[in-house]
């Protein structure tokens, strides 16, 4: 009978597997492979020139910088976003004042709250980057309006012209539009927690910081972590906005990031080569950066 | 001393004619090598025939059936012009099957027909995605145009294609030798652009002199008016009026060091001189507030407001910015104004050059049709229909009798007479890209303008940029002849 079930389990295998081995698997391998040759994306001759590519990305200082922009969004991305999801889920779920017959419930309007935070998930990210772009404008935009009218003209930020500012603004209009998925995802959670657990709290006389430490955040941990994987990838990718709002590496290659700066390689350059030897960097980057958090984040798991 | 390197053009022209002359059996080997390729299934060249008029001449002895795949750059000019010259071609060939393609993704949608070994059979190789020329001919996957360029023309069969175009036209398709791997249809006429009625309205003419220029910003500052506004979020288009500024203080010979990366290109004092005076708008406060930040549509739109006087350009402006731009704009683009009376090139002096690169893929199926659309959309029908309809000059010579042009386009027409053999064309930005646009302009120029480095900086910075470059040998060099 055993041999019957794997045959049936493999029979059912072999075809995702083989999709995923051919659509999947082949280009991650066939992108190594190119990342040792000089091809350059526009005829299909090329030769092997071993390690040069990566020889040559030590030496560059621009690849560093671009890595050092995406490592920066890497730690800032998801700890605001995050953190932002989590304050706004708990404020919906549990952060409200106490009602009859409930031991917990979010802010007033909360179900309104949900949908205007998950609003901007709907928006292609192309529309989104080409709103802030508009919102950024620093004579006519959004943004310096509003500066203008609470009285705080004289300040006129350049915003995206502004090689200080410039990767801030990116980053902003990121969080902006990812928040409101985790506030749904970090809702969903909570609701899972059994209300007992806050009733217990509440008697036991715990504030409403306490509950949240205590109780929600280490039931909550194995979908931040999931959240922070997946923030850290878009951290790492990034391109996007920066394609759209930016229009290249902006003012001093402020806002440079690892996948703009691998396209410009492949596009514009005419060096396939040297950008599948960024794109490999970018993987080990991301593997790395997915090794760590799983392994930082491994707690034991409570049941209830 | 500025107009040698004029000469030499035209000395270019006549040996490249005599040289063509003489290359014709040689050409014709190679066309036929192009359009037969290393596809097995590309149909043998019939003799010129089917459909079209009896008489008519087919001197690309294009094969009157073969499909013709177009892929038109959707941008600044729009499709239109291409998809009308396909419809003479349809006339002409009936037979022959047209696919039409319009995109801003040129480098995403083409690069990897390339490398396949199925490109298109004319490509207009433009906008922000274009593919690095340089390395498709260093590669050799271009057809040599001087087939076409030895044709007869459309309009005038005595006369050959290459006589009927612009002075500098040929030229700039060609890299190393004698082949014309690139053909440039429109002809662009770069500088600082303003609006005769804004200017009016403060009592003033185009400033020739830059003493003007300052005095005539000081007085719109007075009025709240900003001199100048640029690209901010792309300040590669300072150089369109900064270029041939320098080469104005200094003489061609300048720019064309810095073209040919020599070391120290950079630290001629005609750039010093050129950059101190640009920096002098944004110190006394001549430039439009938060311009930095604005990308060209919203710089452009803050011109056309009248919010500022002059912005850098080129002469697709007028037609990109036609639904923002005032009915009573009067539109016109001026040379850069003297430095000083010790300056090496008379008040005119002007950056015009070829536009919008077409290719014809080496690979091609059709090479030949792809070159004869090219010969129809140079004839006088098409040039005229390309004019009016997106307010631009081709790289025909002429063309413009007959019609009423729209303003901005009548001043560049008048802009070149006025240069007459002053014109300069700066190279670098068709052979280093990068150079150009990110690291001279985002890292150094639009820095310098928004205060954030002094021109001595900026020209450091850039030099060791340009040193950097001359030193990558990923990058393929070129040089002035």
């Amino acid at each position: 009978m055993q041999h019957g079930k794997y045959r049936f389990i493999a029979g059912f295998l072999v075809v995702p597997l083989a999709i995923y081995g051919v659509f999947v698997v082949s280009p991650f391998v066939q992108a190594i492979y190119y990342s040792f040759t000089n091809w350059t994306g526009l005829s299909s001759k090329f030769k092997m020139t071993g390690l040069k590519n990566y020889q040559r990305l030590w030496d560059d200082e621009l690849f560093w910088k671009a890595l050092g922009h995406n490592l920066l969004l890497l730690l800032v991305l998801p700890l605001v976003t995050l953190g932002l999801g989590l304050f706004f889920a708990f404020m919906l779920n549990v952060g409200g004042r106490r009602r009859k017959n409930a031991a917990v419930a979010g802010v007033r309007g909360s179900g309104f709250y949900k949908i205007v935070y998950f609003f901007p998930q709907v928006l292609s990210i192309a529309i989104v980057a080409l709103l802030f772009k508009f919102a950024y404008n620093p004579n006519s935009g959004a943004i310096n309006s509003f500066l203008d009218a609470i009285g705080l003209g004289s300040l006129h930020p350049d915003w995206l012209g502004d090689p200080d500012l410039a990767l801030w603004c990116v980053t902003a209009v990121m969080v902006w539009s990812n928040v409101g998925f985790y506030v749904v995802l970090f809702s969903a959670g909570m609701s899972a927690i059994p209300k007992d657990f806050y009733e217990a709290a509440l008697l036991d006389g715990a504030n409403r910081v306490q509950t949240f430490f205590r109780i929600t955040l280490p039931l909550l941990w194995d979908t931040v972590q999931t959240g922070w994987v997946y923030m850290g990838i878009m951290a790492l990718d990034g391109f996007a906005v920066v394609q759209i709002m930016m229009d290249g590496p902006g003012p001093d290659y402020s806002t440079e990031v690892l996948t703009y700066y691998l396209y410009t390689k492949a596009f514009t350059d005419g060096q396939a080569g040297y950008a599948t030897a960024l794109g490999v960097a970018l993987l080990i980057v991301t593997m790395v950066f997915a090794g760590i958090v799983m392994k930082l984040g491994r707690r034991e798991r409570l049941e209830y | 001393m500025g107009s040698t390197s004029e000469f030499s053009r035209r000395d270019l022209i006549k040996r490249a004619a005599a040289l063509g002359l003489v290359a014709v059996p040689a050409m014709s080997a190679l066309s036929a090598c192009a359009s037969g390729g290393d596809d097995d299934d590309a149909k043998p060249d019939k003799p010129a025939g089917g459909g079209g008029g009896a008489g008519e001449m087919k001197p690309l002895k294009v094969n009157a059936s073969a499909p013709l795949d177009v892929v038109i750059f959707d941008g600044g000019f729009g499709q239109q012009y291409a998809k009308d010259a396909e419809a003479e071609y349809k006339k002409a060939y009936p037979q022959a099957e047209i696919k039409h393609t319009g995109t801003q993704d040129i480098a995403p949608q083409i690069q990897p027909r390339f490398n396949g070994g199925t490109p298109p059979d004319l490509i207009d190789n433009s906008g922000a995605k274009q593919m690095d020329l340089g390395t498709l001919v260093g590669l050799k996957q271009l057809t040599d145009l001087n087939a076409l360029l030895d044709a007869p023309s459309l309009d005038d069969p005595k006369k050959k294609v290459r006589d009927t175009l612009r002075p500098g036209v040929v030229e700039m398709g060609q890299f190393d030798g004698d082949e014309v791997w690139v053909f440039y249809y429109a002809y662009t006429v770069y500088g600082v652009w303003y609006s005769k009625t804004n200017l009016e309205k403060l009592d003033a003419q185009y400033p020739e002199t830059w003493d003007e220029m300052l005095k005539l910003c000081e007085k719109a500052k007075k009025k709240g008016i900003a001199g100048w506004t640029y690209a901010g979020q792309h300040p590669y288009y300072i150089p369109f009026s900064l270029y041939p500024f320098i080469a104005k203080i200094g003489g061609t010979e300048v720019l064309d060091r810095i073209d040919n990366l020599e070391p120290d290109a950079w630290k001629h004092p005609a750039v010093k001189a050129a950059f101190e005076a640009y920096y002098e708008l944004y110190k006394k406060g001549y430039i439009l507030r938060g311009t930095a930040g604005l990308d060209h549509i919203q710089s452009q739109t803050a011109w056309n407001e009248g919010k500022a006087l002059f912005i850098p350009n080129g002469s697709w402006v007028e037609n990109e910015s036609k639904k923002m731009t005032p009915k009573d704009f009067r539109m016109a683009v001026g040379a850069p104004s003297s430095l000083d009376k010790s300056d090496k090139m008379p008040f005119g002096t002007l950056w015009a050059s070829g536009g919008e690169p077409f290719i014809v893929p080496k690979n091609a199926k059709n090479a030949q049709g792809g070159m004869e659309l090219l010969r129809i959309m140079l004839g006088k029908k098409s040039t005229q229909n390309f004019i009016k309809a997106v307010s631009s000059l081709t790289s025909l010579n002429g063309g413009t009798e007959g019609l009423t042009l729209p303003p901005g386009l009548a001043s560049s027409q008048e802009a070149l007479t006025k240069a007459g053999r002053n014109v300069v064309n700066p190279r670098l930005q068709d052979w280093y890209v990068s150079l150009q646009k990110e690291k001279i302009g985002k890292a150094a120029l639009g820095l310098m303008m928004d205060g954030r480095l002094t021109p001595d900086e900026a020209i450091k910075k850039i030099q060791k940029y340009t040193d950097d470059t001359r030193k990558d040998d990923s990058v393929k060099k070129y040089k002035h002849k």
